[in-house]
């Protein structure tokens, strides 16, 4: 008797135990089911649908409702998600995908090959941005049977450069809603119809989308959040604003002002840094036009790169969410970025001493020629960076006027029309070089396709090194070109990358399981919850 | 009936500016670098050229300038203002959506301003070079000359994230799924601060003008015989003096009808409303060319009733203006 009240007792001791400090009572914090994640949305895009659109802005909401073949895991490899398993050819021109089965669509429908097969080839390969590049050499996908797509290309493959490309860029869309229709103008764009853990519900646009737990998701008894909600709000300040208020809890891809993440991040309610972004990175450009014939004498390139003193520019004004660059591999890219590539440190006399030998001696004023520098409109470090570079290179007798464009009229003032001297902007690094990095150095670039070599800078050496890294199936030999390429490029120096840089997550301590793989803003949040 | 005819009159002769301002509208807008390809490929972050090539076709930009704005008139003619590039809907449809956000703001930051700025204009007037006078004119300056988006985080700052009173932004609470009055007392308590951040400027335009009008009247004969009447100054005040004051008052409301449409994009933005203001700066921003054009024609309709109205309420006030001298 005595002995079961006294284990009566225990036990209700526990409980309480439990309940007020959960924290306190599991070393392993069981997960709360329910809740609803308020996620800041800052730029509406047109569409939803990430197998039509890749970037961060189509993944911050189409990457809970869709999901790709393959995905990252912790450790940034290849991890199973539609596809289960996969396996390529010795020549490496055939990629056999087995897919999960026992997957439905919201609608009820069964995931198959078909779909695969439909999104590949009339998505991926004829519409998805640098999908169209990647899948350049698809053929044809087979479905020799329901759970089985093999994806044929007329050029070897490699396998690595594919897996690492498909978490951004194979997310599958149902062939059953898509086909037969106009795709670009197909409803489904803006609500979504996917495999994910939450199923579309509402699109107010200029107010919110909001997504709820879906009950048949092929992950059992997941996701843990009944629903996610996506703010719009377009002004940074506001933004941190309504995150104070509790709001808002998870602010993605370093949408809030860089004094305002400094401020949060003293916060104790808030979490501010770049892990989970890691497959996010990018370098802030120095991009030359060389049609300028100034720009087009070596000397002047290597000059002003060492006009620049990042490291001060970057303690001063970026603080810890950047790092020194070296070139277009960032060093997040453990599996090719090289060591020990040829580098422009600050060092204004040398810039000078380059300056005189290109034969540009200081006229009137001390100035030895103008530029005009287009900064891109994104980004807060970008108009900063612009304005450092205007005043560094003041110091070695170059004047800089600066333009400023917005979005459309940068893009077409820079890369269609070339009415630019100097421009800086972002390069987005997407994993593997051959992606979205070797773009900006390719001869042969159709005039007008942004972030890509308008410069008008040709080297046959390095064209074909790219050409060669492409379809290079073995990883090390891969490995190696693309350090060649680096060398090669920051030798010669059409573009310079001085600046490192990972999107910036705020995010609300009440989250549990967040930032768990480098792409997890983009990613599912399957395993999300939310501590009371 | 006359003032019918007299306003109906500049009802017709609005038209053809109507018409000027859209096509000069569209043709400033070919000015601007990039179109909405462009506009789209910075949001992708890269695309091909075909792509681009294959958007312009869709999107009817592969067409000659004088092609594109005959499309975009002959459409106008039938009542079509054509398809958003940016959200993939009829534009009417897309304006339709924002209209009721920025009428209730509209409405909500006038009505506030024209009352305020009309009792405290009077006050100022009748204390006129007294403290309370000095106050008004202050307060009426320090609110005009303050930033509105300063204003407005500064409030959500104190009453949204320190005291917690009232929601730091949007237009309703998305989780709660309100119905009937609940939404509605929801949808007021998200209005509150942008309304008060939008009319404390026009407030102090009010108020001003109010004032010196007030001061004006106040001198003329016509009050002088009223006093010697024997009426109150209450009622000279009210029946005499206000009546003739409000003339410019009214005049100044239709005109900032107009300049509220399009000048409250900065509200809109910090709270997040859905109003037109930021539609149309998306629209320029996205070169999504028929949905700025759209939104020009339903705020110069809107401008254009307004006036009329005020046509309408100045015969009320002024019964010279009626009688048609």
């Amino acid at each position: 008797m005595d002995l079961t009240r006294r284990a009566t007792l225990l036990t209700s001791a526990a409980l309480a135990a439990s309940v007020l400090h959960p924290e306190r009572a599991f070393a392993q914090e069981t997960p709360r089911r329910g809740g609803i994640m308020s996620v800041h949305f800052a730029t509406e895009q047109r569409i939803l649908n990430p197998s039509l659109q890749a970037s961060t802005g189509v993944y911050i909401v189409g990457g809970k409702i869709q999901e790709p073949l393959v995905d990252l895991d912790a450790n940034g490899n290849p991890a199973p998600c539609l596809a289960e398993s996969w396996e390529a050819a010795p020549d490496g021109k055939t990629i056999t995908f087995k897919l999960r089965q026992g997957v439905t669509w919201h609608d009820g429908r069964p995931f198959t090959a078909a779909d695969v097969q439909f999104t590949a080839m009339e998505m991926w390969k004829k519409i998805l941005n640098y999908g169209t590049a990647v899948q350049l050499f698809l053929e044809a996908v087979d479905t020799p049977d329901p759970h089985t797509a093999v994806f044929r290309y007329s050029r070897a493959m490699p396998l690595g450069l594919l897996l690492r490309a498909l978490p951004d860029l194979g997310y599958v869309s149902p062939k059953h809603v898509y086909e037969g229709s106009d795709i670009r103008q197909n409803p489904a764009n803006t609500a979504p119809i996917g495999t994910g853990p939450f199923r579309f519900v509402q699109y107010e646009r200029g107010q919110f989308i909001i997504a709820d737990r879906n009950p048949n998701y092929w992950r059992n008894n997941l996701p843990y959040l009944d629903r996610v909600i996506w703010r719009v709000v377009g002004d940074r300040a506001a933004a941190a604003a309504q995150m104070e208020a509790g709001q808002i809890l998870f602010s993605p891809y370093s949408s809030l002002t860089i004094a305002d993440l400094q401020r949060l991040g003293r916060d104790p309610r808030f979490e501010v840094t770049t892990k989970g972004n890691e497959g996010n990175a990018r370098t802030n450009t120095l991009e030359f036009n060389f049609r300028n014939p100034v720009l087009a004498d070596i000397r002047v390139r290597r000059a002003i790169a060492h006009a620049l003193d990042v490291p001060f520019f970057i303690e001063n004004f970026l603080g810890d969410f950047a790092k020194l660059g070296t070139g277009p591999i960032p060093s997040v890219s453990t599996d090719f970025y090289p060591q020990g590539m040829p580098q422009y440190a600050f060092d204004r006399r040398r810039a000078n001493a380059l300056l005189d030998e290109a034969g540009h001696r200081r006229g009137a004023g001390g100035v030895r020629f103008n530029l005009r520098l287009h900064p891109a409109p994104w980004g807060e470090d970008i108009a900063l960076w612009s304005t450092f570079i205007q005043q560094s290179l003041q110091e070695v007798g170059i004047r800089v006027e600066i333009v400023r464009l917005d979005a459309a009229g940068f893009l077409r003032s820079v890369y269609n029309d070339w009415n630019f001297d100097l421009a800086t902007g972002w390069h987005q690094y997407r994993n593997d070089p051959a992606v979205s990095t070797t773009v900006w150095y390719r001869s042969g670039q159709p005039k007008g396709a942004p972030w890509t070599n308008q410069w008008g800078w040709t080297d046959a050496e390095t064209d074909r090194i790219i050409d060669d890294a492409q379809s290079e199936v073995d990883a090390a030999k891969r490995r190696a070109l693309y350090a060649d390429f680096v060398r090669r490029v920051n030798t010669e120096l059409p573009i310079w990358m001085p600046i490192e840089q990972i999107f910036v997550s705020v995010l609300s301590k009440r989250l549990r399981n967040h930032s768990n793989t480098p792409r997890w803003a983009s990613s599912s949040w399957h395993d999300l919850w939310l501590a009371s | 009936m006359r003032v019918l005819a007299l306003a109906g009159r500049r009802l017709a002769a609005s038209l053809p500016t109507l018409l000027i301002i859209l096509i000069g509208l569209f043709l400033l807008l070919q000015l601007a670098p990039g179109d909405t390809v462009d506009a789209l490929m910075a949001q992708m972050g890269g695309g091909s050229a075909e792509i681009a090539a294959d958007l312009r076709a869709f999107y009817g930009l592969d067409l000659s300038v004088p092609a594109q704005l005959g499309n975009y008139l002959w459409r106008l003619v039938r009542l079509d203002l054509g398809f958003s590039a940016i959200y993939g809907k009829p534009v009417a449809t897309v304006i339709l959506e924002r209209l009721p956000a920025t009428l209730l703001l509209m409405t909500a930051s006038l009505s506030f301003a024209f009352f305020f700025g009309l009792v405290l204009g009077v006050l100022a007037a009748r204390r006129v070079n007294r403290w309370p006078d000095t106050l008004i004119s202050t307060l009426g300056l320090v609110f005009y000359a303050t930033p509105s988006f300063w204003f407005g985080l500064m409030a959500i700052v104190l009453f949204a994230v320190h005291l917690q009173w009232l929601p730091a932004g949007g237009f309703e609470e998305v989780e709660a799924g309100l119905t009937g009055f609940a939404r509605m007392l929801d949808i007021a308590s998200h209005l509150v601060l942008p309304t008060l951040t939008l009319g404390l400027i026009f407030l102090a335009i009010y108020l001003r003008i109010m004032r010196a009008t007030m001061l004006e009247v106040l001198t003329l004969d016509f009050v002088r015989t009223a006093r010697a009447k024997g009426l109150d100054e209450t009622r000279v005040i009210t029946r005499h003096v206000l009546r003739n004051a409000l003339l410019p008052m009214v005049t100044l409301i239709g005109l900032q009808a107009g300049t509220m449409l399009g000048g409250s994009v900065v509200v809109e933005s910090v709270f997040s409303l859905p109003g037109l203001g930021r539609l149309a700066y998306e629209a320029v921003v996205q070169r999504d060319l028929n949905t700025l054009l759209g939104i020009v024609f339903v705020s110069a309709v809107l401008v254009i009733l307004v006036n009329f109205l005020v046509d309408l309420a100045y015969a009320r006030l002024d019964p010279r203006i009626g009688a048609g001298r």
